[in-house]
C-alpha cells in the first residue's frame, strides 16, 4: 500500500523555567494508507505530543520541534508555512481529543462548529455546509440531525459530544485521523460504541487512523501496527499480534500484566509496574526505564539502547533478551 | 384514558417535547428576576422616546433660540421647564441636548469598545512581547489621570475638527471630539478584561480543536474566542454609556466639552452655577435627566452582569 506518513527522528523539547523536558526524542513511524497504528504508553510518555507535532500545534514557545521530518504525501511538514499547514490540518489530517467535555465550544451551536471545517476548506455556501453537516451528524449516529444542528453542547451528553468531534473530524474526509484517547473520559460501554463507530468509518471512508492510549484492551481489536512509548522514546515497536503474543520489551510485558482478562481467575491480583515514568527534564544516560525494570541489567545504567528487529517487522529497544532473560 | 404504562410513558415523553432553552432565553429568564434591570430598560427607552420623540413638536432652531427679553423665566404654561440666562427654552434643550448626550455615551462606548477589545485580544492572544509591550502601554494610560487627560486633548482639539451634517443635523465638531476623548481615555479597563480572558480562554481544549480544523488565527480570535467572553464586555460597554454621559457633563461643565449653541446635558449645567439659588430650574431638570440616565443604564448593567454570568448567585 502507498505510504501516506512517515515520521523520521521527530523530536520535541519544551524550553522551560525548570529546563529542558526532553517530551518526545527522536522518534520514527510509517503509515500506510487506510493503515491503523496504535500508540501506546503511560501518562507523560511524549504520546500527545509526538502526534501534535505532527500537527505542528505545540505551543512556541516553551516547544521547538528540535529536529526530525513529518513527510505527509512527499512533502515535509516542519517546513511548510503556516497557512499551508492550515490547509492541511482537518483536510488531511484531522484530530480528535481525549476529553469532549472540554473540546466543543460552549457559546457555539454543534452545527456552526461542524461546518466551520467545511466553509473553511471546501469553500461550501452556508446552505451546502448545512446540508453536509446534517449528513454528518446522521453519519455518526445521532438521530433528529435537523433539530441537532442548532443544540449547544451543553445539551449533549459525553459520548454524543464525541460523536460530535468526530463528525468534526471527518468533515473534510481526511486521509488521517489522529484520535488522542478518545474513549478515555467516557464510560465502558460508549467507548465501545465510539471505538465501533471510528472503526466502521475508517473501513467506509478508506482512512488511516493514529490511535493514542494507555489502554492496550482497546488496541488489540482495532491497530495493525503498535508502538509503545516510554519516556519520550519508543521502546518497541511491531504488528498486533506481535505486541500481544511476543512482547519483547520488559515495559510491554509490564503493561499487557496489569490488565485485566476475562480468562484469568479473578482472585489473582493485577501485576503493577512499580514506581513512575521519570521526569523528562534532562534524561539520565542510560535507558529511562532502569528504575522499573524487573531484568535490569549493569549495561542499561550505562547506554540507552536502539531500536533492533527482534523478528519480522518487529522491533524492540533492550539489551535484554526477555525470553531468556539473558544479555544481548 | 385508563393510565397504562405507554400512557404514562407517553405524558413523560411529552413534558421532554419543550424545547431546552437557548442560552439568549435563559439570559433573558435571570435578567427579568433583576426587577431593577427591568425597570432601568423601561426608564432608557422612555427617556430615549423624550429625546428623539420630542423633537418632532419642537424644533431645534426653538431650541437655540435666544431671547434675552425672557431671560431665567421660572418654569409656566409657555416654558414648562423654565428659560435659561440667554433666555433658550429649557424643555427643547434637554430634549435635543438629550440626543447629544446619548450620542454622545453610545459613541464614546464604541469607540472604547473597539480599542479595549482589540489591544486586550491581540495582547492575550499573542502574548510575549506583544503582550508586555501592549500590557505596558495601558499601564502608562491609566498612569495618567483621565481628568488631566481630557482637559489637554479637549483643548488641543478645540476647534480643529469641522462641524458635519448628518441625518439633517448639524453637529458640531466638538461632539466628535468628545466622542474620541471619552473613548479614548476609558478602554484601559476593557482592555485588561479581555485580555485576561482570551489569556485564558486561549488554552482552553477546544481552542485547540478548532486549530487542529484548519481554522486562522483571525478566525479563532473573531470566532471562538471573542464570543466567549462577550459577558464582560457587554456588561462593560453597558455601564460605559453611563460613565461616558456622566464625564461628558463633568468636562462641559467645566466649559470644555461640547460648545454652544449645541446644547447636551452637561453643557447645560455650565452656567446653571451662578443661579443655584436663583434659578434653580436651570439644573434640576437637565440633572434630574442624567441621574435617571445613569441609574437606569447602571441597573441594567447590573442586571446583565448577574444574567450573563451564571456565577453570580441572584434571588
Amino acid at each position: 500500500m502507498a505510504m501516506l506518513l512517515e515520521v523520521r527522528d521527530l523530536t520535541t523539547r519544551f524550553h522551560t523555567l525548570d529546563g529542558v523536558v526532553y517530551a518526545v526524542n527522536g522518534i520514527s513511524y510509517t503509515l500506510e494508507e487506510g493503515q491503523t497504528l496504535g500508540i501506546v504508553g503511560e501518562s507523560g510518555c511524549g504520546k500527545s505530543v509526538s502526534v501534535l507535532s505532527v500537527m505542528r500545534l505545540i505551543p512556541e514557545p516553551p516547544g521547538k520541534i528540535a529536529a526530525g521530518q513529518v513527510i505527509y504525501r512527499g512533502q515535509d511538514l516542519l517546513k511548510v508555512d503556516e497557512a499551508q499547514m492550515q490547509q492541511i490540518r482537518g483536510k488531511e489530517i484531522a484530530m480528535v481529543f481525549q476529553d469532549p467535555m472540554t473540546s466543543l465550544n460552549p457559546v457555539l451551536t454543534i452545527g456552526r462548529q461542524i461546518s466551520e471545517a467545511l466553509m473553511v476548506h471546501m469553500g461550501m455556501s452556508q446552505e451546502q455546509a448545512y446540508q453536509r453537516t446534517s449528513e454528518l451528524l446522521d453519519m455518526v449516529g445521532i438521530p433528529q440531525t435537523a433539530d441537532r444542528y442548532t443544540n449547544y453542547p451543553h445539551q449533549f451528553s459525553g459520548g454524543m459530544r464525541q460523536r460530535v468531534m468526530i463528525a468534526m473530524a471527518l468533515a473534510c474526509m481526511p486521509s488521517i485521523l489522529i484520535a488522542d484517547e478518545p474513549t478515555t473520559a467516557l464510560d465502558v460501554t460508549i467507548q465501545a460504541q465510539i471505538i465501533d463507530l471510528v472503526k466502521t468509518l475508517r473501513d467506509r471512508l478508506g482512512m488511516a487512523v493514529i490511535w493514542i492510549t494507555h489502554d492496550l484492551g482497546i488496541i488489540a481489536g482495532l491497530a495493525e501496527k503498535v508502538i509503545v512509548m516510554y519516556a519520550g522514546f519508543i521502546v518497541e515497536r511491531g504488528n498486533v499480534d506481535d505486541i500481544y503474543d511476543d512482547p519483547r520489551h520488559p515495559y510491554t510485558l509490564a503493561l499487557l500484566k496489569s490488565l485485566p482478562r476475562v480468562d484469568r481467575s479473578s482472585k489473582e491480583r493485577l501485576a503493577t509496574i512499580p514506581g513512575l515514568p521519570p521526569d523528562l527534564l534532562g534524561l539520565p544516560p542510560g535507558c529511562p526505564f532502569t528504575t522499573r525494570c524487573a531484568y535490569v541489567v549493569e549495561r542499561c545504567h550505562q547506554e540507552n539502547p536502539r531500536l533492533e528487529p527482534a523478528g519480522l517487522g518487529h522491533e524492540v529497544a533492550c539489551w535484554v533478551d526477555v525470553t531468556t532473560g539473558r544479555e544481548r | 384514558m385508563e393510565t397504562t404504562v405507554e400512557n404514562v410513558a407517553a405524558n413523560v415523553l411529552d413534558e421532554f417535547e419543550i424545547p431546552p432553552l437557548s442560552p439568549r432565553e435563559l439570559v433573558w429568564r435571570r435578567f427579568r428576576r433583576h426587577k431593577m434591570a427591568v425597570a432601568g430598560i423601561f426608564i432608557i427607552i422612555f427617556l430615549i422616546l423624550y429625546s428623539v420623540g420630542g423633537a418632532f413638536f419642537l424644533s431645534e432652531s426653538y431650541a437655540n433660540h435666544t431671547d434675552t427679553s425672557k431671560r431665567l423665566q421660572p418654569p409656566s404654561a409657555e416654558h414648562p421647564f423654565g428659560t435659561d440666562t440667554v433666555g433658550r427654552d429649557i424643555l427643547a434643550r434637554t430634549i435635543y441636548g438629550g440626543q447629544i448626550s446619548l450620542l454622545i455615551g453610545l459613541f464614546a462606548v464604541a469607540v472604547e469598545t473597539i480599542v479595549g477589545v482589540l489591544i486586550g485580544a491581540i495582547a492575550g492572544y499573542r502574548g510575549g512581547l506583544t503582550d508586555s509591550i501592549l500590557m505596558r502601554f495601558t499601564e502608562a494610560m491609566f498612569n495618567i489621570p483621565q481628568l488631566f487627560l481630557l482637559l489637554v486633548m479637549a483643548k488641543f482639539f478645540a476647534g480643529k475638527i469641522p462641524t458635519i451634517q448628518l441625518l439633517g443635523r448639524t453637529f458640531s465638531g466638538s461632539v466628535i471630539v468628545i466622542i474620541f476623548i471619552l473613548g479614548l481615555t476609558s478602554w484601559m479597563y476593557l482592555a485588561r478584561i479581555v485580555r485576561a480572558d482570551f489569556l485564558s480562554l486561549k488554552e482552553r481544549e477546544f481552542i485547540l480543536a478548532a486549530r487542529t480544523i484548519g481554522t486562522s488565527n483571525l478566525e479563532i480570535i473573531v470566532q471562538h474566542i471573542l464570543p466567549n467572553s462577550m459577558a464582560p464586555i457587554i456588561v462593560s460597554a453597558t455601564l460605559g454609556v453611563a460613565s461616558a454621559i456622566l464625564v461628558e457633563a463633568y468636562i462641559s461643565f467645566l466649559g470644555l466639552g461640547v460648545q454652544p449653541p449645541t446644547a447636551t446635558w452637561g453643557n447645560m449645567l455650565d452656567g446653571a452655577y451662578n443661579y443655584i439659588d436663583s434659578a434653580p430650574w436651570l439644573w434640576i431638570f437637565p440633572g434630574i435627566l442624567i441621574v435617571l440616565t445613569v441609574l437606569a443604564i447602571n441597573f441594567v448593567g447590573d442586571g446583565l452582569r448577574d444574567a450573563l454570568d451564571p456565577r453570580t448567585l441572584t434571588e
